[in-house]
């Protein structure tokens, strides 16, 4: 049997050595992914960022033992459930420590979740890439439901967030997370907010302060008067970002958060957005695989040497960068 | 083989609250370029063969000082070989009897580290024992 059928019929090891294969960009595991590509498409996928220690591990516990628990909408049984979780590499040693399984002990025996540590590696632009790869074999054995934990820090998260359909951003009182989250520009990706720890002291600042945040931004957001949008909300054309407190230990506010990821994909799937937002991803996933391929076959036809030499011309500052390029390009006639 | 790095699983099986060693041990892996996928305490042999199913490690290190060992780690071993699992690798530290080690060793655990042991001596064995499984391929 194929790699690609082995997957398909339910084989969780080679669905595991598929994902390795694919974060190693392993030919044969792209390969199978190929194969694996029109079975891809139907899963929801959820993206859960914010700070380090904000309990984004503990929330997605609690939110898959839910999800596992609930029908999945109109279906009898619950949804199933695969989870990617992100953490750092350490850019010393290029090794990580993947600790969110800590969080997760109680997803353990389901046969119906699957759940998958990876390290940043600490490459621009790859991790979105490789977590995409596995995220779409995830997609094509079935699982309906695909959350993505990532520290949210940088520009990792808002390639992630493009790819997800969903994105969560979990904040915790008392931690300076407010200001942060807006530096990091990380309300402008997020679909629903969330306040966890809501049991600790100054949780209802935090709550207020962010609320008052998405009113402030919302205008902006838009540009539309306020009637308007009121109209678009009501139409369903247009999400307003919520923000709910959670206390992930206890399991408070979980159903409710839930609830908001699945209204917020009848919202997408409902305006449209859903079918845009694919457009969008597999237009920027194409051109940045053309790209790469282009560059490639570019530096393959030089001839040995003429890049570095040009390089070393530009860092002389006796060409600048676009002169460089034109006349390499020239060259090549 | 570009971009392959090493993927190992380091757990806690048994009743004990001390995982000081298996974080010192994890961090050492770390400082050498592994990734380390770390589970915490109190598994059990199906949470720990599950997690090295799912993640797709090259090494299993557990951590026991309970002195359940010849209850737990054969459970593990035999998941392990049930899922499919043959090449994944499997390393012990904490308190193992004498007596035990070569039937241990028998049963499929490539190594055992007594308390105290040098953590580099700890890494290079897990590099060693996943050369050796790589070239068996
Ligand atoms: N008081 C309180 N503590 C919580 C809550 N949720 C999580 N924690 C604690 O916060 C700590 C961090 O939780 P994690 O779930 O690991 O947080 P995380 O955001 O996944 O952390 P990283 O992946 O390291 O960024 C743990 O000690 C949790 O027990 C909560 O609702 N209330
Ligand atoms: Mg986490």
């Amino acid at each position: 049997m194929s790699l690609a059928a082995k997957v398909m019929a339910g084989d969780r090891l080679a669905l595991a050595r598929l994902l390795t294969q694919i974060e190693n960009e392993e030919l044969v595991g792209l390969d199978c992914l190929s194969d694996l590509y029109p079975h891809t498409g139907r899963a929801h996928l959820v993206g859960v960022t914010g700070a380090p220690g904000t309990g984004k591990s503990t929330l997605v516990n609690r939110l898959v033992l839910h999800m596992r628990s609930v029908a999945d909408g109109k279906e009898a049984e619950p949804a199933t459930v695969a989870v990617v979780a992100v953490d750092p590499s350490s850019p010393f040693s290029g090794g990580a420590i993947l600790g969110d399984r800590i969080r997760m002990r109680d997803l353990a025996g389901d046969p119906g979740v699957f759940i998958r540590s990876m390290a940043s590696r600490g490459a621009l632009g790859g991790l979105a890439r490789a977590t995409a790869g596995m995220v779409q074999a995830l997609d094509a054995v079935g699982f309906d439901i695909i959350l993505i934990e990532t520290v949210g820090a940088g520009q990792a998260e808002v390639d992630i967030a493009r790819t997800a359909h969903t994105t969560v951003v979990v904040s915790a009182p008392s931690m300076g997370d407010e200001i942060q989250a807006i530096k990091a520009g990380i309300l402008e990706i997020a679909d629903i907010l969330v306040v966890n720890k809501a049991d600790i002291p100054g949780a209802d600042n935090t709550l207020r302060f962010l609320r008052a945040t998405l009113q402030m931004a919302r205008p902006m957001r838009y540009g539309r008067g306020d009637h308007i949008r009121d109209q678009m909300e009501a139409d369903g054309v247009m999400w307003e970002p919520s923000v709910l407190a959670t206390v992930a230990t206890q399991g408070d506010g979980i159903e409710s958060l839930s609830q908001e990821i699945a209204r917020h994909r009848a919202h997408l799937r409902a305006s449209g957005e859903w079918a845009v937002r694919e457009g969008e991803r597999i237009r920027s996933e194409m051109e940045l695989l053309l790209r790469e391929h282009l560059t490639a076959q570019f530096m393959t036809r030089q001839p040995d040497g003429r890049f570095e030499e040009a390089l070393e011309r530009v860092i002389a500052r006796k060409l600048s960068p676009r002169q460089a390029i034109a006349s390499l390009l020239e060259g090549e006639g | 083989m570009t971009g392959r790095k090493l993927r190992v699983l380091i757990a806690k099986p048994g009743l004990d609250g001390h995982d000081r060693g298996a974080k010192i041990v994890a961090r050492a892996l770390r400082d050498a370029g592994m990734e380390v996928i770390y589970t915490g305490l109190r598994q059990t042999p199906e949470m720990i063969a599950e997690a090295a199913l799912q993640e797709d490690v090259d090494v299993v290190g557990l951590s026991i000082l309970s002195g359940a060992h010849m209850t737990l780690l054969p459970r593990v071993l035999e998941l392990l070989r049930q899922q499919g699992q043959h090449d994944v690798q499997v390393m012990v530290g904490g308190i193992i009897p004498d007596e035990d080690v070569p039937r241990l060793k028998e049963m499929g655990v490539t190594a055992i580290f007594g308390p105290g042991t040098n953590t580099q001596i700890i890494v290079q064995a897990f590099i060693e024992a996943v050369g050796t499984s790589l070239a068996r391929g």
